[in-house]
């Protein structure tokens, strides 16, 4: 049963295939491919739950020469969470893209980078993740700049070598890694290494990689743009999924493979730069006077969140309550990307509407178009960190580490990122739920607004009340290293 | 017993459904939306029934959730919760049927309803919480629910009294939170015990304790509308009347006044918190509030405004009783947290009932309206008087119940002017309305008489439920010794949390 | 092994010089050469990897991830080509 593990790789990525050979059923492809995706990715997990972290030597090549995939919980949380976003994604797509001539083009892309994403949560080599990386990065940006709008092809373009350049570090990290310990598979690495300056060298450049591409403040400036630009289903995706994957290979390198090596000073740093951009971000948010780009000015402030986790784990010794706070970090990257996704197809949704997305022009949206504004709503509890949303159950445990290990200083930011998300959703909320004729007279109902209110609920509801799956799943670690 | 898992949790949903239902209603589907809210609100009456009566013979009520590890979410009724769990249901019926006929022929009453059931639940989950985190959820949670009630009219005006309610709340909710993790973290978990649990942890620093309850205060006071955190309550005056009646009478500030109640009973305990020093301190907020509140009810023209600034000064009654030690003030703040709702609900339905009707917004419109309206002016002369505490309205059963306990803990030298002088300032900004409705003859045409033709003063929706509160806060006054009543029951409340 | 290192060294140096270029420059066409040169510089490290000593065969593991890497980078620029051509003739238009 081990080679279940190909199947959320290969039913994409033949799929994609299947898309640019039939473009003109690519539609139906598209969303037929995305739910069997989703349904492998499902029976990975029944397997894993049963049965602990799943290997698989690919082509029978033992790791060190050959290369492994491993599913364990952390990476079976991240792939459940890309699966049912990007299905309901696709949903909305095909409602989105259905009369636009580059259709074929989506579709091919979307599906490649599926196949870009599942790897990368699969991956147990060094190397491989570079590839994956890259496969990730180039997809991303082809599908920022299907809009083809000017300002979207120069974000894109950015978006593409800041990228580059993230991966050239991550690459040379993996080649002092490869010099130091002979190997890159990474459960072999989590017992070598151990602290010392090529180490240090090694984990500060695939780190410094990687958060170019998590766009952790200063390293932002790239994301709004190229998010803000995209085409809805698109923004979708990237600022829901396609960061989460630079965080994700960061909590595997800094929890499990370089534990011993991680200083508290340099979580320290990162905290700080988190701090930064949760403050920068929300106020950024806040002026912003489209509704995209808030969204986008969001991302960066509630990735700023995720990297204030890290002083903490670090801080906190081995045991009950680094777990809960290691799940509440990835309680917040999960919440974050089913709420950031419902936003930006809501958002998606007005502006095929309206024909803008100026915030102050949306009055009567809540009138016009109910279900959105609903979504907007309740995506917003989750985004500010109110109950029941799971970012609200995060946000409490990421205080009280703060009052665990003493550093009272992340709690004047937390509370000035609560009050300021909360401005920039209620300041949105109270134009769309004003009377005016903003959006026009139509009502709608049906395909395009349901996906987004599904996402919404995941985030407020489904991550709030079961929420304590996640903390059920990550001890399942195919990495003996940390706790992850 | 399934039973005792499952009646917590159908309280709750006995308003949370027909909310949610509401909401995917058509405007015009009025006969089912009725139907809807008034199946719940007898439902949940129904269901409040039973656990009063389970409550009174120690049945124990529970349902627990695991959220994440250490946060459980925990309904759990005891004494307390059911004494602020049968006042929001009874008064949630009568403001449902108050509602249905003020808003008639508005927009979006869909809307309205919904956020109306979701306010009830959350209000009632507030009452229910058996442990600071549940509390802390519906605390939010109300914030949410309120908010588009009081933006309800979409007017410019609404929208900023919306907004800055928001401001308040917000933050309010935030410190709130930050308290109740901090002591998460010292303690391991915070249930609300009756008689507190701090005192067990002789190793938690004390100083520690006093900044937490200072977070908690602040965090609750705002909602309770504590001078200088009151600044919200007179701006959202600007909500439709019925919403204004809950949200003085039941919902947001009685949710403030609530949780400091919990907070000092059932998890400082009020003698320890009394060992602290910040019972003191809390008194003296409280008795300023009084004061000043009832000084700037004096100087406003403004009917809801008025009745808003006395809400500010009454609620801290409340608070004044739950900060002095000893039982009978126990009972004296426990006992107006209901009587204040039942008085003030009916003071707001008949400000409501004038601006409607005759399109009264200012007192000095006001002259002759008795003879005009007798009904809704009997109503709100009687909740009139009792605010000012004339027996035998019920009001004065709860300051009689404060001044004894004052002298019970040896602080009648500054609680009891602190309670005449607001009894005296009561009756100066009551009275004048009073003699103004009923002696002086109207001066000059009403501002927008809408009753012309009518046979009577008003459709029975709007003239019955001020007339039904105003009977029984008459009824609760008169009969305070008769079991089952409010004053029995914060009895019974004051011997529980003082048993050790 | 000194031979290798100084292969190594000249790698790292490369890469350094890259990233700043790409950092500094601001037109597209400088930026990507000096990603290029950046990349041959991680390669130029991971070659020099795989040098063993004369008595044993070289490592093939380098070898192979740089081949991988070679597509990876053709194919990136390509595609950062192909962009600014499209963007340029929008320009144009």
């Amino acid at each position: 049963m081990n080679n279940l593990l190909i199947w959320p790789i290969a039913v994409p990525l033949f799929s994609a295939l299947l898309a640019l050979l039939w473009i003109r059923r690519s539609t139906w492809i598209g969303v037929f491919g995305t739910a069997l995706s989703l349904l492998v990715v499902l029976l990975v997990g029944r397997q894993v739950v049963e049965s602990g972290p799943i290997e698989l030597a690919l082509g029978g090549w033992t790791p060190g020469l050959g290369i492994a995939l491993r599913a364990d919980g952390l990476s079976l949380l991240m792939l459940l969470m890309s699966s049912l976003v990007s299905m309901a994604v696709a949903v909305y797509a095909s409602v989105y893209f259905s009369k636009a001539e580059r259709r074929g083009e989506f579709w091919v892309l979307w599906l490649l980078l599926i196949t870009a994403l599942h790897a990368l949560f699969l991956s147990g080599d060094l190397f491989n993740l570079y590839v994956t990386l890259e496969l990730l990065g180039l997809s991303a940006v082809v599908l920022a700049c299907l809009g083809g709008s000017r300002e979207s092809l120069q974000a894109a373009l950015r978006y593409l070598v800041m990228g580059l350049l993230g991966s050239m570090a991550f690459l040379i990290g993996v080649a002092l890694i490869y010099a130091g310990y002979g190997t890159l598979d990474m459960a072999a690495l989590a017992d070598a290494i151990e602290a010392g300056p090529a180490a240090w060298l090694a984990l500060s450049l695939m780190t410094g990689g990687l958060l170019i591409k998590s766009a952790l403040f200063p390293l932002h400036f790239w994301l709004p743009p190229a998010h803000a630009n995209a085409p809805a289903p698109v923004s979708a995706v990237l600022s829901a999924l396609v960061v989460k994957a630079a965080l994700y290979l960061i909590l595997r390198l800094w929890l499990s493979l370089f534990d011993g090596v991680v200083t508290q000073a340099a979580a320290v740093i990162l905290g700080l730069l988190g701090a930064v951009a949760v403050v920068w971000g929300s106020w950024a948010a806040l002026q912003a006077e489209r509704l995209k780009l808030m969204a986008a000015y969001s991302t960066v402030a509630q990735l700023g969140y995720l990297f204030l986790f890290l002083p903490l784990l670090t801080a906190l010794p081995e045991g009950a309550a680094r777990d809960v706070a290691l799940g509440a970090l990835v309680l917040l990257a999960l919440t974050h990307g089913f709420a950031k996704s419902a936003f930006f197809l809501a958002a998606g949704v007005i502006m095929q509407r309206a024909g803008h997305d100026r915030i102050a022009e949306l009055g009567g949206t809540a009138r016009a178009l109910p279900v959105t504004a609903f979504t907007l709503a309740l995506a917003g509890v989750a985004l500010i960190g109110l109950p029941p949303s799971g970012s609200f159950l995060a946000k409490w445990h990421l205080l009280s580490s703060a009052f665990i290990t003493g550093q009272y200083v992340w709690l004047p930011v937390i509370a000035v990122g609560t009050l300021l998300a909360g401005a920039y959703i209620f300041r949105l909320l109270g134009y769309a739920f004003a009377p005016g004729e903003g959006v026009g007279p139509s009502l709608s109902a049906g395909r395009e607004e349901i996906p987004a209110v599904l996402l919404a609920l995941i985030a407020t509801l489904l991550l709030g009340f079961w929420a304590s799956a996640v903390w059920e799943l990550l001890p399942i670690s195919a990495y003996v290293g940390g706790g992850a | 017993m399934t039973m005792s898992v499952w009646l917590p949790v159908g309280i709750l949903l006995s308003s949370f459904i027909p909310g949610v239902l509401i909401f995917f209603q058509p405007e015009e589907r009025h006969r089912l939306r009725t139907w809807l809210n008034l199946l719940g609100a007898l439902v949940k009456l129904l269901l409040v029934g039973v656990l009063i009566w389970g409550v009174f013979h120690e049945q124990v009520f529970e349902t627990r959730w695991t959220m994440a590890p250490g946060l459980e979410f925990v309904l759990h009724a005891d004494a307390l919760s059911v004494l602020f769990v049968s006042l929001s249901t009874l008064l949630w019926l009568v403001t449902t049927i108050y509602a249905i006929g003020y808003l008639e022929r508005t927009p979006h009453r869909s809307r309205f309803f919904g956020f109306f059931s979701l306010c009830v639940t959350a209000t009632v989950g507030l009452a229910l919480a058996g442990n600071l985190f549940t509390f802390v959820v519906f605390y939010e949670l109300l914030t949410l629910a309120t908010y588009p009630l009081i933006a309800h009219k979409g007017s410019p005006e609404a929208l900023r009294g919306a907004r800055i309610y928001l401001r308040y709340t917000l933050f309010g909710g935030l410190l709130l939170m930050i308290g109740a993790v901090w002591l998460h973290t010292l303690t391991g978990g915070v249930e609300f015990v009756e008689g507190g649990i701090l005192d067990q942890y002789t190793n938690l620093d004390q100083s520690t304790l006093r900044w937490i309850f200072l977070l908690l205060i602040v965090g609750l006071g705002v909602k309770a509308a504590l001078v200088p955190l009151h600044g919200w309550l007179p701006q959202a005056m600007v909500a439709p009347a019925p919403v204004s009646a809950l949200l003085h009478a039941v919902a947001v500030v009685k949710a403030g006044a609530f949780g400091i109640v919990r907070v000092i009973y059932d998890v400082y305990g009020v003698e320890f918190a009394a060992e602290l020093g910040v019972l003191t301190l809390l008194g003296a907020v409280a008795s300023i509030t009084i004061i000043y509140g009832s000084l700037k009810a004096l100087s406003q023209d403004h009917l809801k405004k008025r009745l808003a600034y006395s809400t500010v000064s009454q609620v801290s009654y409340i608070v004044l009783g739950t900060a002095i030690l000893g039982p009978l003030a126990t009972i004296g703040g426990l006992v107006h947290l209901v009587h204040q709702g039942v008085m003030k609900i009916t003071l707001f339905f008949a400000a409501g009932n004038y601006a409607e009707a005759l399109g009264i917004h200012r007192i000095s419109e006001m002259d002759g309206v008795g003879r005009r309206m007798p009904g809704t002016t009997l109503a709100f002369s009687i909740g009139a008087l009792g605010m000012i505490g004339i027996p035998p309205v019920a009001g004065f059963i709860s300051k009689w119940y404060l001044g004894l306990g004052a002298v019970e803990a040896g602080a009648a030298a500054w609680v009891v002017p602190v309670l005449i002088a607001s009894s005296l300032l009561n009756a100066a900004y009551f009275l004048p309305i009073l003699y103004r409705a009923w002696f002086k003859s109207p001066s000059r045409p009403w501002p927008a008489d809408r009753t012309a033709g009518c046979a009577r003063e008003l459709p029975d929706p709007l003239l019955w439920p001020p007339v039904t509160t105003a009977a029984l806060a008459l009824l609760i006054g008169l009969f305070a010794a008769a079991p089952y009543s409010p004053l029995e029951w914060a009895e019974l409340i004051a011997g529980r949390e003082y048993r050790q | 092994m000194t031979q290798a290192l100084i292969y190594a060294l000249t790698g790292a140096v490369l890469f350094m010089l890259g990233v700043r270029a790409t950092l500094l420059r601001d037109t597209l066409l400088p930026r990507l050469l000096a990603l290029n040169v950046c990349g041959a510089g991680v390669f130029l490290v991971f070659v020099s990897l795989a040098y063993r000593g004369d008595s044993m065969p070289t490592d093939p593991v380098p070898h192979a991830l740089v081949l991988t890497g070679l597509v990876v980078a053709i194919s990136a620029t390509a595609l950062a080509l192909a962009l600014n051509r499209r963007l340029r003739e929008m320009t144009d238009e």
